[in-house]
Parts: structure tokens; C-alpha cells; sequence
């Protein structure tokens, strides 16, 4: 099976990944990290309360959240087409795969951010912070190690989902298991693909970790 | 002109379980230079009074003048301004955990705009007032919990305010520590003219620095004036509750059961100054009058750097000259004040 043409497809698939799956993560946050500290401030006990618009944003996560990405990649077609203009193949994937992460992102963002010291924030105000100030120098910062993990984690759930893209005509790792695993019986091809796939989630695992502890001046 | 006016302010919060009346009515004056405790049980309106001096809880009626103009007359960024004059301090620090001692203190200073030198150097002053300029480059989670609020108290100082408020600001510490960081905010007081307000439920705090008193229960002011006043003759029942509670020592008292035939006497508290230690008083008395007298507690007090000796004396049941005796207390100088 280690002919040439499975090891560069493999490789090819590795890359594939990598790239669907930091793109997504990228444009994820890009868009994702300010609808969740949206969220945060709008909320009844947050810095700027706007009950509609929390309501609005709150439904569009939770609409996004209960959709399983299978579904989503489905429902999703006919916009990708018109984005990229094809629906199938590595750079369309990045597509359903960023908007399942904005509202997954804004969620562990949002989490993030309840998490920082209420004492903190109002200590910000009674020295004359505007909500800016408050948001960026010491929400941001306060939960930085938060943040991080949470990165760290949805890099992860992303992957996942970039292999589940594979099914329906996604590029890397997912699709060489589907295609080879699945449809040909190749089991052992399809064995390689999910070590791989488990290898590159404990690599950014690894290295998110990592980096949330060395920031981290809470000890 | 006062420093700070509380005027009729009421503040209700609507909760789970019905309103909660926060504050009655309070109204308040705070003479600029004073270093003014406000002191309850918990669930007094401490707190939201406090909060209330810098507009971070809003009254739902009254007035609050800050050298003489009502905060609520302010916008938004006018108010953002006066809160830089009115440096605050808390229970638990709220020191930003994942910036050092130095960005700390330099955090409000990036508020007014400061560039990054100038704060820098301005902070490293306000440490060297606190004496931890040798931790500048630390973390709040290296520091002990009196060096915690040090680190607070130079942030709180960093925008040059006429005011500062202390809420809780030495509960979540040991005798010790409070003794210093007590020391620290007179030393303060004394050195910047800074106006001190002081949120506590601890009478010692009070009693160690402040110069006037209000005490507050259930969200109404039931006595205020000098400390040294409300000490020596306090007219409230919740002030002689927290008279007696506090100890000197921040200990609790052990206590003494008395024998059944002394425990229906009168019970006297008698507050002694400095001079009147020359007389023998007591000894005098019991002389004089041929009566045995319980002492029940004895206790030195400092009240605002002054020493104030403290007494509580109980008259036998069977006692003829109870009268007199007190009569005789009052001619020699002594502040009586019945307790039961």
C-alpha cells in the first residue's frame, strides 16, 4: 500500500486539512470573537444591556449550534456555489465549515468572558473606563488563558468537522477515509487517515495548551 | 465647601424574591480632609451608599454632590472624567491578575492618556509610597493579600484623586495587615489631603482612623457624627452593638459567666480620657459609698490616635446608692451610659 502516489496523497490530505481547517478557524474568530463579546456586553447583567439584540444574536447561535454540520454542509450548497463557485472541494468546504465555527466560537468566547472577575471590571469603571477600554484592556486580557483553551478546543471540534466534510466532496484527510475506507475497503488507508487525523488534533492540542499555561500569571 | 453630599437618596433593587429597599433616605455630608467610616452589619446599604459616591449605582431619588455639583447632572464621559478624582478601593483588590504590579498601577494612567514613560514612572513613584517598588515587576498572584491591596491602594492614587473610597478594603485581611494598611491610608490622608471614605462592618477600623462615623442599618442612617462622640455616648441601640462587639483585638471575647446574684444589677459603661487615669475614681467610690461594685470588662481603646480607657461596671442587685454613685461619676469627668 506505501506506494508512492498514497504516500503524496496523504501528504496532500495532511496539508488539506491544515489548511481547511485553520482558514475556517481564522475567519471563525475573524467574525466569531466579536459576536461573542457582543454577546457578552449586551446581556442583562453586561456592560451596554440591548435585550434585542442579545435575542437576535443568542437565536442565530442557537439556530447554527443545533443544526448537525452534516446538514448544514447540505443546506449550506447552493451559498457556497454562489462564494466560490463550486460546492465541492477543499477551498469550498472552508465555506459551511467557518459558519459552523462563527456561532461555536462566539459560544466559548462568550464563556470566556463570563468567567473574568465582575470585581475586576467595576474596579475599570470606577476609575473611569469606557466600555471599550473594559472590553479590550481588561476583559480580553483577563480571560486571555480562557481564550486560549477555547481556541485550542474549536481548532479541534473544526478538524473534526473538515473530516466529516470529506463525505460529501470536501478535500483532505476525511475524504481519502471516506473514499479508500468506505466506498473501497481499504481499511488499512483508512486506518493511516484516522491516525493521522488523531495525531494532528493532539498537536494543536498540545501546542494550545501549551501555549495557555505559559501566558497564564494567575500562579 | 463638603467633599461629598448625600441628599434623600433611596435605591431599591428589584430581586427574585421582591424589592430590596438597598437605602431609605440617607442623606449624608462628608467634609473634605475627614476620614469618614460608614459602618454596619452586612445587608446595611454599605455597599450600594458607597457605589452611589461614584455613580456606579445610580439613586433612584436624591442627590449626590461631589464638591458641590450632583453627579447626576453629568453625561456619560463627563462622569467617566469625575470618577478619575475618586479613587476606589476593594474587599477582594480586583487587581487585573495577568498584568503586573507596574501595569496595574499604570492602568489608569492609559486612561488619562499617559504615554507609557511617563506612566511607568509615575507608578514606580505610587509603589515607593506603598513600599513595594521592589515588586513592580511581580504578578498579583505572587503577592500576599496586605501587599495585594497596597498594589490597589497606589492604582487607586495614580489619577491624583480628592477622594478616596475603601469598600471592605481590609475584610479579607488578617489584624496585622488591617493595623498596616490602616496606617498606610491615614498616612495617606494626612500627606495628600485626600478625603477617605471607609466601608466596614468592623467598629476597630473605624475606631483606629476614622474622625466622623455614620452607622447604617437596613438601608437608614441610625447615628452619625464624630467617632470620638458616638463612642464615648452612643445613642443607638445597633452603634452600642457594634461598640460592644468590638473587642480591641479583633478576637472574639471569651465569656464570662456571671454568678446569678450580681446578674440583675444595673450595668454601667464607662468611658474614661486620658486625664482622668490621675484619680483613683472607682477605688474613691466603693470608699465613699461602702458598696461592692463588679467590674465586668476593662479595656484600653485607641479612638483615633487618643487612648480611651473603657469600663463596664455592674452595681450589686441589692445596691442603695445607685444613683449617687453614677451622679459621682459624672462630677469626676467620667462619660457614663447605661448598658444592659
Amino acid at each position: 500500500m506505501w506506494s508512492k502516489q498514497v504516500v503524496d496523497m496523504l501528504i496532500t490530505g495532511i496539508w488539506e486539512t491544515i489548511y481547511m481547517t485553520l482558514t475556517a478557524t481564522l475567519i471563525g474568530y475573524a467574525a466569531g470573537l466579536p459576536m461573542g463579546i457582543l454577546l457578552k456586553i449586551t446581556d442583562k447583567e453586561g456592560l451596554h444591556p440591548n435585550a434585542v439584540l442579545y435575542k437576535i444574536l443568542d437565536t442565530i447561535a442557537n439556530i447554527f449550534r443545533s443544526i448537525p454540520f452534516l446538514i448544514l454542509l447540505i443546506l449550506l450548497i447552493p451559498f457556497t456555489r454562489a462564494l466560490i463557485g463550486k460546492s465541492y472541494g477543499t477551498t469550498a468546504t472552508i465555506v459551511p465549515l467557518t459558519v459552523a465555527a462563527i456561532p461555536f466560537i462566539a459560544r466559548m468566547v462568550e464563556s470566556s468572558l463570563n468567567e473574568v472577575d465582575a470585581g475586576v471590571i467595576e474596579a475599570a469603571r470606577s476609575m473611569g473606563a469606557g466600555n471599550a477600554r473594559i472590553v479590550f484592556k481588561v476583559m480580553l486580557v483577563e480571560a486571555k488563558t480562557s481564550l486560549i483553551s477555547g481556541a485550542t478546543i474549536a481548532v479541534g471540534t473544526i478538524l473534526g468537522y473538515s473530516a466529516m466534510a470529506g463525505a460529501v466532496g470536501g478535500g483532505g484527510l476525511g475524504a481519502i477515509a471516506v473514499r479508500y475506507g468506505y466506498n473501497r475497503w481499504q481499511t488499512d488507508i483508512m486506518i493511516v487517515t484516522v491516525i493521522l487525523l488523531i495525531v494532528l488534533v493532539q498537536i494543536f492540542q498540545t501546542i494550545g495548551m501549551l501555549i495557555a499555561n505559559k501566558t497564564d500569571k494567575r500562579k | 465647601m463638603s467633599a461629598i453630599e448625600i441628599r434623600n437618596v433611596r435605591k431599591t433593587f428589584a430581586t427574585k424574591d421582591g424589592d430590596v429597599e438597598a437605602l431609605r433616605d440617607v442623606s449624608l455630608t462628608i467634609d473634605s480632609g475627614d476620614i469618614y467610616g460608614i459602618i454596619g452589619m452586612s445587608g446595611a446599604g454599605k455597599s450600594t451608599l458607597v457605589r452611589c459616591m461614584n455613580y456606579l449605582e445610580v439613586p433612584d431619588e436624591g442627590a449626590v454632590l461631589i464638591d458641590g455639583k450632583a453627579l447626576g447632572d453629568y453625561t456619560e464621559k463627563e462622569l467617566r472624567k469625575q470618577r478619575e478624582s475618586i479613587g476606589m478601593i476593594f474587599q477582594h483588590f480586583n487587581l487585573l491578575m495577568q498584568k503586573n504590579v507596574l501595569e496595574n498601577v499604570c492602568f489608569p494612567l492609559y486612561i488619562q492618556g499617559k504615554k507609557k514613560s511617563d506612566a511607568h514612572k509615575r507608578a514606580m513613584e505610587l509603589l515607593e509610597i506603598v513600599g513595594l517598588s521592589d515588586r513592580a515587576k511581580a504578578y498579583p498572584a505572587q503577592l500576599s493579600g496586605g501587599q495585594k491591596q497596597r498594589v490597589a491602594i497606589a492604582r487607586a492614587l495614580a489619577s491624583d484623586p480628592k477622594i478616596l473610597l475603601c469598600d471592605e478594603a481590609t475584610s479579607a485581611l488578617d489584624p496585622q495587615t488591617t493595623s498596616s494598611i490602616l496606617e498606610l491610608l491615614k498616612n495617606i490622608n494626612r500627606q495628600f489631603s485626600i478625603t477617605i471614605v471607609i466601608i466596614t462592618h468592623q467598629m476597630s477600623v473605624v475606631r483606629e482612623i476614622c474622625t466622623h462615623v455614620a452607622i447604617l442599618k437596613e438601608g437608614a442612617v441610625e447615628e452619625q457624627g464624630l467617632v470620638s462622640e458616638v463612642f464615648a455616648h452612643p445613642k443607638s441601640q445597633v452603634a452600642r452593638e457594634l461598640i460592644s462587639k468590638d473587642t480591641g483585638a479583633d478576637v472574639e471575647p471569651v465569656q464570662v459567666q456571671t454568678p446569678a446574684e450580681i446578674q440583675s444589677g444595673k450595668k454601667l459603661r464607662i468611658v474614661f480620657s486620658e486625664n482622668s487615669a490621675f484619680e483613683p475614681v472607682i477605688a474613691n467610690m466603693i470608699l465613699t459609698y461602702g458598696e461592692p461594685i463588679n467590674i465586668l470588662k476593662a479595656d484600653t481603646k485607641n479612638v483615633g490616635g487618643v487612648a480611651k480607657g473603657e469600663m463596664i461596671l455592674q452595681f450589686m442587685s441589692n445596691s442603695t446608692h445607685v444613683e449617687q454613685m453614677m451622679q459621682y461619676l459624672v462630677e469626676r469627668g467620667l462619660e457614663i451610659d447605661e448598658v444592659n
